[in-house]
């Protein structure tokens, strides 16, 4: 670690950046401790930036809430190089990122497609009608890719709207199920356990396989927004994806 | 092509891995141990990268439907059965011939864990990049899960005769794994970091592709910071603390990130010993600075071009041996430009 990477936090409210090993073949480039868009959005200017030096030896580049890792080889690229550009990366100047898109995806709720939109209604005191525009006039954030191939942490829902984790997960949320917990909204692109609300149902393939290019959907820094549709819209998109009529590009926002 | 009879432990497919995509949520993978999935590899004249078989504790049952060269790379007691129930021994760390419609029979890994190489690779579809299997979300390999009896895999084509063998099973070094101070050292008390370095630990039964969940001392978070923290990235390697203070050792099958605090990280050199450690195993821990780090990287991947570069033709064929040292360079190139300051 370069001496100067732990500098001293002044009395603003944003701590300096500073490098954080992980292990021999990465460095973490933390900016923050917090979930907040402002931080994300510089992590997201510090990977552009990062991106742009096109340094060789990085096998991946992974941003966060709140830091950007590097994994690397470190037989190739010189660490304390890295550390340095790191540092100097993290001061990139905020931008609209060249990478990012703002997608507006449709979703089908309620019912056997969202089968806890009753009970959140219900414990927020609000009715179905309204949980669902507050979800489809909310812009989101993709904070990060995680947990899962191509599953989104998206934020940040209306204080009204946090609730916490059901106390006992489902063993099986089906995939494609959009879901919220605290602040966050979810797509599970898998079947997969999972203790979120499930609130609807996309028809849009969140993780293609054979898009080696863009596997998954989202990526971190996009934007989300949900427009809702019926049963009927809903089979007939999710018929349409499954034999291909739909390029992924039709999700984007207009 | 093979077909596999019996496997009673997971068998998966497994090749270097798949870097690239870990920003979208897709785990390195890769071999536990691929410093032992080169050398199987290089037995029988794959790329290092090739997929094989991975094994753990016990090996497997399969028929050859078609002639094919194999190798092993861990100690294991393997033998084969010609059509007429015929036995003979397959050492491994050597590469031995199936005919059509004999069976090679792997019993226990006296190392815990084993490759299982074919001339030629596995003959399956990149997913990604790579034929890695990634059992949780059903990516790579066969389709994406461990192999069963009745599954038949393709064995690739176009494969030279490189028959190699090792003149002594790599040398599998002991003592502590070393490790670096991690991102949230300083999320644990100074005891629990003095704990890590001087007590035992040991792998508990909840151990997998994933990671190694250690028994022993519990690992104390500092009180004033608490044992959450806003998700950031992990990587093999990684020792996260959650709440309760035990210890878990992620593997190649990781995550991308996780939200415990991570008091160190395993080094690189040492990840293979990491892939082979097994439940009940004791583990110890010693800190190094990451220069050192860097350093015993470089030397094992000297090592492992050394090993490779010091096999011996098989059996008796030394006229061999010029086609062998020919294409050796080319199977250790990557390694030898790696060393490169």
């Amino acid at each position: 670690m370069s001496p100067n990477a732990r500098s001293a936090r002044g009395s603003e409210a944003v701590p300096a950046p500073r490098l954080l090993p992980l292990g021999d073949g990465a460095l973490t480039l933390e900016l923050g401790d917090r979930i907040d868009p402002a931080l994300n959005a510089r992590v997201m200017a510090a990977r552009d930036a990062l991106a742009a030096l096109k340094l060789d030896g990085i096998s991946d580049v992974v941003p966060t809430y709140r830091s950007l890792t590097v994994h690397f080889d470190p037989l190739r690229l010189d660490r304390e190089m890295l550390g340095r550009r790191l540092l100097e990366v993290a001061l990139a100047p905020l931008q609209q990122s060249a990478q990012a898109t703002r997608w507006l995806l449709p979703v089908v709720f309620g019912d056997e497609f969202g089968p806890d939109l009753a009970a959140v209604a219900q414990a927020t005191e609000h009715s179905e009608a309204a949980v669902i525009d507050a979800l489809c006039t909310t812009e989101l954030r993709v904070f990060l890719i995680g947990f899962l191939p191509g599953f989104p942490y998206l934020g940040e829902l209306p204080e009204w709207l946090r609730l916490p984790r059901l106390v006992t997960p489902r063993a099986a949320v089906p995939a494609n199920s959009l879901a919220i917990a605290g602040a966050q909204a979810a797509i599970y692109p898998w079947a997969s356990p999972g203790g979120w609300r499930l609130l609807g149902r996309t028809p849009v393939r969140l993780f293609d396989l054979n898009d080696t290019a863009r596997p998954a959907l989202l990526a971190p820094g996009d934007t989300v927004s949900f427009t809702p549709v019926g049963r009927d819209e809903f089979h007939r998109l999710a018929a349409a994806v499954a034999a291909r009529e739909i390029d992924a590009a039709e999700w984007q926002a207009k | 092509m093979i077909e596999i009879l019996d496997c009673p432990m997971p068998v998966i497919v497994q090749d270097a891995g798949r870097p690239g995509y870990r920003h979208l949520g897709v785990p390195l993978s890769g071999a536990l141990d691929p410093e032992w999935l080169a050398i199987a590899n290089a037995l029988v004249g794959n790329p290092a990268s090739s997929a094989a078989l991975e094994m753990r504790l016990l090996g497997l049952r399969l028929r050859a439907m078609a002639p094919l060269t194999f190798a092993l790379a861990g100690a294991c007691t393997a033998q084969i059965e010609d059509r007429s129930g015929e036995l003979r021994q397959a050492a491994a760390w050597d590469n031995h011939a199936l005919a059509q419609g004999e069976t090679l029979i792997v019993g226990k890994l006296h190392d815990g864990i084993a490759y299982l190489a074919f001339a030629g690779g596995l003959d399956l579809p990149e997913v990604l990049g790579s034929r890695s299997t990634y059992v949780r979300a059903r990516i790579g390999g066969l389709d994406g899960r461990a192999l069963k009896a009745g599954d038949c895999l393709k064995v690739g084509a176009g494969a030279t005769p490189n028959p190699l063998r090792l003149p002594q099973a790599p040398h599998r070094p002991d003592g502590p794994l070393r490790i670096v101070p991690g991102p949230q050292r300083e999320y644990f008390t100074d005891a629990a970091w003095r704990r890590l370095l001087g007590d035992e630990f040991i792998v508990s039964r909840e151990a997998d592709r994933m990671g190694l969940r250690l028994d022993g001392p519990r690992l104390e978070h500092d009180p004033a910071r608490g044992g959450d923290i806003v998700s950031d990235a992990v990587t093999p390697g990684v020792i996260q603390v959650p709440g309760d203070g035990r210890p878990i050792i992620l593997l190649a099958d990781c995550q991308t990130v996780g939200g415990y605090p991570k008091i160190a990280t395993v080094i690189g050199a040492d990840l293979p010993r990491l892939g082979r450690a097994l439940p009940g195993q004791t583990l110890r821990f010693v800190e190094v600075g990451v220069d050192q780090a860097i350093a015993a990287r470089r030397q094992a991947a000297n090592d492992l071009a050394e090993c490779i570069a010091g096999m011996v033709p098989s059996g008796a064929q030394l006229d061999l041996i010029a086609l062998n040292n020919a294409n050796l360079i080319d199977g250790v190139i990557d390694a030898r430009q790696a060393n490169q300051p």
